[in-house]
């Protein structure tokens, strides 16, 4: 048979099933999994609409806007901002998740970017500012937005980063918003961009995430550049930005300095400037990998709201521009906010603080943050936060900054984090203190736990020291780190981010100045065992550096404390993850419907009790394999009890597959097989009286053949008692090396023991597959009296052969096949007395005559050298002998069987074909 | 319960009992070779850290910061070195071997003709499967528990976000996540098993169900797919660390749950539909 081509098939089907199963699973886990029912529909409309150019100009600006409109409305409304660079587009998930929720959300493109006209005023009040109080001036005239007042509509706002600080600054100048979420973004834009962390008085300690926010920054030129750089393209290097902004921003980067036009345009895009007039409910959201707006923006803002009475909740994510932008978890929770606050539905989001603190390798290798959730953020009410004392070692330490600034340290880099290493564990091999330039102090090992959230602070001084190109420079600049030191000295960086200090006027004596720092807001968890690390250094790339060389002595304030805030807290509250819950309940129902349905429908028995004693007869018995090759056709034949029935074909002719399908191993294409009266099917109970030999051995080869025959019988689902051991092992004739492994044996051994297991239970019928294929003559011969013992003890032997001589020697009966055909079926004398004799004689035609003279013979055929003719009781020494008295030369007399002349027959077919 | 036309005293449930196919799983040199490894790996871990030198040069903390801090936090390093690939490997090894193996001896028609019937024969094989991969999965963290403790001491674990769990509370955590790995990784299960119904090569089904692993593993580092990584049947594998968080998250367990007992439902079935009807030409 062509065993590619079905190898082929059975090959190539698994691995597309495979596929389609996969498929199937996902589209199955996909729909348990989706919220049923559907989400509403949404509908999305493009408006255009036409601002002021500026206050009191006639000009106009085009801002391309979407509006999300929920199945229900009139609904609250709530405009999403974007993101600096981005556009109206890339909030577009956002707004289509608050719409779901039911609200009407508008989206627009900022003027500058997208498709919108106008230039970046960068948050400006005159500007972008005014636009937002247009829209909502639109709002307040469309009929599916719910109205407080006429002119006055229901209206939150929300945003990340540049949105986020656009939210604000419309809060606080537009009263006629109702809630806000301002995402990640900043207080005090000329802070953000030119922070100072150090102050000579001492800096308030009531909130966790106070910062110095004091005069005189130091550049933070790196984000600078990469934020100016972020606006969409234009002409020129101002590209789509003002050009009173370019040009202080350009004046401030090309000196490393600050301006005072460019400090007083930050100054009016800062919501610090409004956040007095905001009394709508805010939650605020920051985040922990934030080296551009840190927790000290966002912690301002909260002290300044809570001021001004408005509702205040603080949310600080394992995120932020270096670390990602608020992920789906917390839009919903903006979600909750505006629900709550726009809508009064849902739960009370509350005014709590709920800070995330991440594994202490970041957030990648699947660790999740914990969430932890406080009643209130500390310093708003009543309590301050709590901070520990931790005292510092270490004495006073020279450090230098080399001519140039070069080389200078490396903390981090402004938005590669975010996009390339999704955490800060990634930077550890590159970031670096270069030598010489860093003053360390370090806290004792710690006897407890401590968990970092937010601003450490501590007092240190700076004294100048002379260099030699003389004189003392008049301030100094440093870069203040807080190292979590394990107790194998590996120094980890907690959020990557430096708090850059200014100090001056430096006395020229070298009288020290003593000064503040608040250090970059964090959430670290530190173990037991490890210490704190504060590291000042000269340098830091992210920031504009003097390019003057310089020496300072660095050292601790007297009696200085490292004072690190704690916020107690209680794990978030979690709602029931009831999807999966409710997908796992539903699987084990089906598996026991499934399990219960199987157990009840049970196949009935088929049996036909008038062939009880009837060992095998097949009926119009066809296989056909997948790929049309037909292995068996329309093949009916029999076997009596007792008999030894042969079945004998050439390799390929479908004896195999027979006795397959005679096992149950193979399912007939059509026709039908019965054992004993019982119609065969896979595994059927009849086939216990059955037993087997099939196309070579089956045994295990890591154990031995004793244990084989142990095994199988253990495994076979019957007495013990029943199985007959003793004989089978005699049969095997194994001797010693039954109890040796499988693997060490012979062909002819395994063999013997293959068909001593098939032995086994002396079963009623025996089915052996070419049993004496690989023995030698003196085997062979012991082999064959087996089975004529076996046959007289009343059981039935089922032998397969290709060698007509071994059919002829062992069985009683024969059913000859040929290409899945029914050749001849009968007794064997009946084949042998049916043989056709061949005499090939010097003259075949005389010989014709003669030998048709005889009687008791049909002459066939003749040929040039033979005569063929069908004997009918003639002996064929008779035959020979007429021959031989007619005096005609016979040079020899063969026998030819059906089963050789289907031999015959194919092997021409395959020569000429 | 004899069924008509059978042989005096057959039982189609008394065939292949779980006993027989343990032991003749049990006394193959693969298995009893797989869980000595996995007894052996803590000890390697353990040598590692002892001998290895670490360059010094390296900052910020890893996880084998906290490997070595108590004996229950080595336990926690080791289910992190091993579950997203060594333990996939196991699972597959022992269910992707169940019916190929056989069909690669031929004893498969031997056990099926004797008569097992097909779809008892794939319960008992997976069973017994089943049987030793939880046997695997609780020795892991069983053997790495006595080599942790011995070495570091019954201190309190450090969970990887900090927070400290008494020694016995965070042992009985610990005990759950072997429930949770079994669970999880019954998905890796059930394809072994459909793959070694669909093929003679028991090496094909092994590999070709962590072959599917290391592909889920690779798509789930792709950003792009957003939230469709989360019905990757490997997104959910780290999920066993959420129950050292204090109280226990069950949001990822759930969802990792889940999925493991989806997909193995899935596969499982297609492997028991296809195994009682296809032929055994093996």
């Amino acid at each position: 048979m062509p065993a590619p081509v079905v190898l082929r098939r059975l090959r190539r089907r698994p691995i597309v099933l495979t596929l389609l199963i996969v498929l199937v699973a996902g589209a199955a886990v996909v729909l348990a999994r989706w919220r049923i029912p559907q989400p509403p529909p949404v509908v999305m409309e493009n408006v255009t609409i036409g601002v002021p150019e500026g206050p009191g100009s006639a000009q106009r600006v085009y801002l391309d806007a979407t509006l999300y409109r929920p199945a229900l409305t009139p609904a609250p409304a709530v405009l999403v901002a974007h993101g600096f660079g981005g556009s109206k587009n890339t909030v577009s998930p956002q707004a289509t998740a608050l719409a779901r929720r039911g609200f009407v959300v508008l989206t627009w493109s900022a003027r500058g970017f997208g498709a919108s006209t106008g230039q970046i005023g960068l948050d400006s009040p005159d500007y972008e500012v005014a636009d937002a109080r247009a829209l909502v001036d639109w709002l307040s005239r469309r009929p599916d937005v719910v109205q407080d007042s006429p002119g006055d509509p229901r209206v939150g706002v929300t945003g990340a980063s540049y949105g986020g600080a656009l939210a604000l600054l419309l809060a606080g100048t537009d009263r006629r918003v109702d809630a806000l979420a301002p995402e990640i973004t900043w207080n005090d834009l000329a802070q953000a961009l030119f922070p100072n962390a150090a102050s000579r008085d001492p800096i308030p300690l009531r909130t966790p995430a106070a910062g110095a926010f004091a005069p005189d920054g130091v550049f933070k030129q790196d984000w600078a550049g990469h934020f100016f750089s972020g606006g969409p393209a234009g002409p020129g290097l101002c590209g789509r930005f003002r050009p009173e902004l370019c040009a202080a921003y350009l004046q401030a980067a090309a000196a490393g300095d600050p301006t005072p036009d460019l400090m007083a345009l930050l100054r009016r895009s800062s919501p610090a400037e409004v956040t007095s007039r905001i009394t709508a409910p805010t939650l605020l959201i920051q985040g922990e990998h934030d080296t551009l707006f840190g927790l000290d923006q966002a912690d301002a803002t909260a002290r300044q709201l809570a001021t001004a009475g408005a509702p205040v909740k603080v949310v600080w994510y394992a995120g932020g521009h270096d670390g990602g932008e608020p992920g789906a978890q917390l839009q919903d929770e903006v979600g909750t906010w505006f629900d709550y606050h726009l809508r009064r539905i849902g739960p009370d989001p509350g005014t709590g603080f709920d800070y995330q603190v991440e594994a202490i390798f970041g957030t990648h290798r699947g660790v999740a943050p914990r969430t932890v959730h406080a009643a209130a953020y500390p310093g708003l009410g009543a309590s301050p936060v709590q901070r520990r004392e931790l005292p510092l070692s270490g004495g006073p330490q020279q450090v230098i900054r080399p001519p140039g600034a070069i080389p200078a340290a490396l903390s981090s880099l402004p938005g590669l984090d975010a996009t390339l290493t999704q955490g800060a564990a990634s930077l550890d091999g590159v970031a670096m203190n270069p030598p010489g330039q860093a003053a360390t102090f370090l806290t004792d090992p710690l006897s407890d736990p401590l968990e970092l959230v937010g601003s450490p602070q501590v007092r240190l001084r700076v004294a100048g020291a002379p260099t030699l190109l003389g004189g003392l420079l008049p301030q100094a600049v440093l870069f203040v780190k807080l190292y979590d030191v394990g107790p194998d000295e590996r120094h980890t960086l907690p959020g990557r981010a430096v708090a850059a200090v200014r100090v001056g006027p430096l006395p020229p004596d070298g009288t020290p100045v003593e000064f503040t720092v608040t250090l970059a807001g964090m959430v670290r968890p530190v173990q037991a065992g490890h210490r704190l690390a504060l590291t000042v250094v000269t340098t830091d790339r992210g920031y504009a550096l003097p390019s003057q060389p310089a020496v300072y002595t660095v050292s601790l304030a007297s009696n200085a404390r490292l004072a690190v805030p704690v916020v107690p807290g209680e794990p978030a509250p979690q709602a029931l993850p009831a999807a999966p819950l409710a997908g796992l309940s539903g699987i084990t129902a089906l598996l026991i419907l499934l399990a219960g349905r199987a157990a009840l429908r049970r196949r009935p028995d088929d049996v036909d009790p008038t062939l009880a004693t009837v060992p095998v007869v097949a009926t119009g018995l066809t296989k056909q394999y997948p790929g049309g090759l037909t292995a068996v056709r329309e093949l009916s034949f029999r076997v009596e009890q007792g008999q030894i029935l042969g079945l004998l074909g050439p390799n390929g002719a479908g004896k195999t597959t027979v006795l397959r399908m005679l096992l149950g191993l193979i399912q007939p294409t059509s026709g039908e097989l019965r054992l004993f009266g019982c119609r065969v099917s896979a595994g059927a109970a009849v086939l216990s009286r059955v037993g087997a030999f099939v196309e070579g051995p089956g045994l295990l080869p890591h154990l031995s053949g004793a244990d084989n025959l142990r095994l199988y019988w253990a495994a076979a689902g019957r007495p013990t008692a029943d199985a007959g051991f003793d004989e089978a092992v005699r049969i095997a004739g194994l001797g010693d090396a039954l109890y040796r492994r499988v693997s060490t044996y012979s062909h002819g051994m395994r063999q013997r023991l293959a068909i001593a297991q098939a032995m086994l239970g002396k079963p009623d019928l025996l089915v052996l597959d070419e049993p004496t294929n690989g023995l030698d003559p003196p085997q062979i011969h012991a082999m064959r009296r087996v089975l004529r013992d076996y046959a007289a003890r009343g059981a039935t032997v089922l032998v397969s052969s290709h060698l007509l001589a071994e059919v002829e020697q062992i069985c009683s009966h024969v059913v000859v096949l040929q290409q899945g055909r029914l050749v001849a079926a009968g007794s064997v004398a009946e084949i042998v007395a049916n043989s056709r004799v061949v005499f090939t004689v010097d003259d075949p035609d005389r010989a014709a005559t003669v030998l048709g003279a005889l009687g008791g013979l049909t002459v066939m055929r003749v040929d040039r050298h033979s005569v063929h003719a069908q004997l009918d009781g003639l002996p064929r020494a008779a035959a020979v002998g007429a021959l031989v008295d007619a005096g005609i030369g016979v040079d020899g007399v063969s026998t030819h069987h059906p089963l050789e002349e289907a031999f015959l027959q194919l092997m021409n077919r395959e020569e000429t074909g | 319960m004899s069924a008509p036309g059978a042989a005096p005293g057959y039982r189609p449930g008394a065939s292949l009992p779980l006993r027989v196919e343990l032991v003749r799983q049990v006394r193959r040199r693969r298995t009893v070779l797989t869980l000595g490894l996995l007894a052996v790996l803590p000890v390697l871990l353990w040598l590692a850290f002892t001998i290895g030198h670490d360059s010094g040069s390296r900052s910020g903390a890893t996880l084998v910061d906290l490997a070595t801090t108590s004996g229950l936090n080595f336990v926690v390093f080791t289910l992190f070195s091993a579950a997203s690939f060594l333990l996939v490997v196991v699972v597959a090894l022992v269910f992707g071997d169940t019916v190929a193996s056989e069909a690669s001896w031929a004893t498969l028609r031997y056990l099926l003709a004797s008569p097992v019937p097909r779809g008892r024969l794939l319960r008992q094989k997976a069973s017994v499967a089943a049987l030793l991969s939880l046997l695997a999965l609780v020795l892991l963290p069983a053997v790495a528990l006595v080599v942790g403790v011995l070495a570091y001491g019954a201190g309190d674990l450090v969970s990887p976000t900090g927070q400290s769990l008494e020694f016995l509370l965070a042992a009985g955590r610990l005990a759950l996540t072997p429930v949770y790995l079994a669970v999880h990784l019954a998905w890796v299960a059930g394809l072994a098993l459909l793959l070694s119904v669909s093929t003679d090569a028991p090496l094909g089904a092994v590999g070709g169900a962590v072959l599917v692993s290391i592909l889920s593993q690779i798509l789930e580092t792709v950003d792009a797919l957003g939230g469709l990584r989360d019905y990757l049947p490997t997104r959910f594998n780290t999920a066993w660390v959420d129950l050292l968080s204090s109280p226990i998250d069950w949001t990822r367990l759930a969802s990792g749950a889940f999925s493991g007992v989806a997909y193995a439902t899935a596969f499982g079935l297609v492997a028991w539909w296809r195994f009682t009807r296809k032929d055994i030409t093996s």
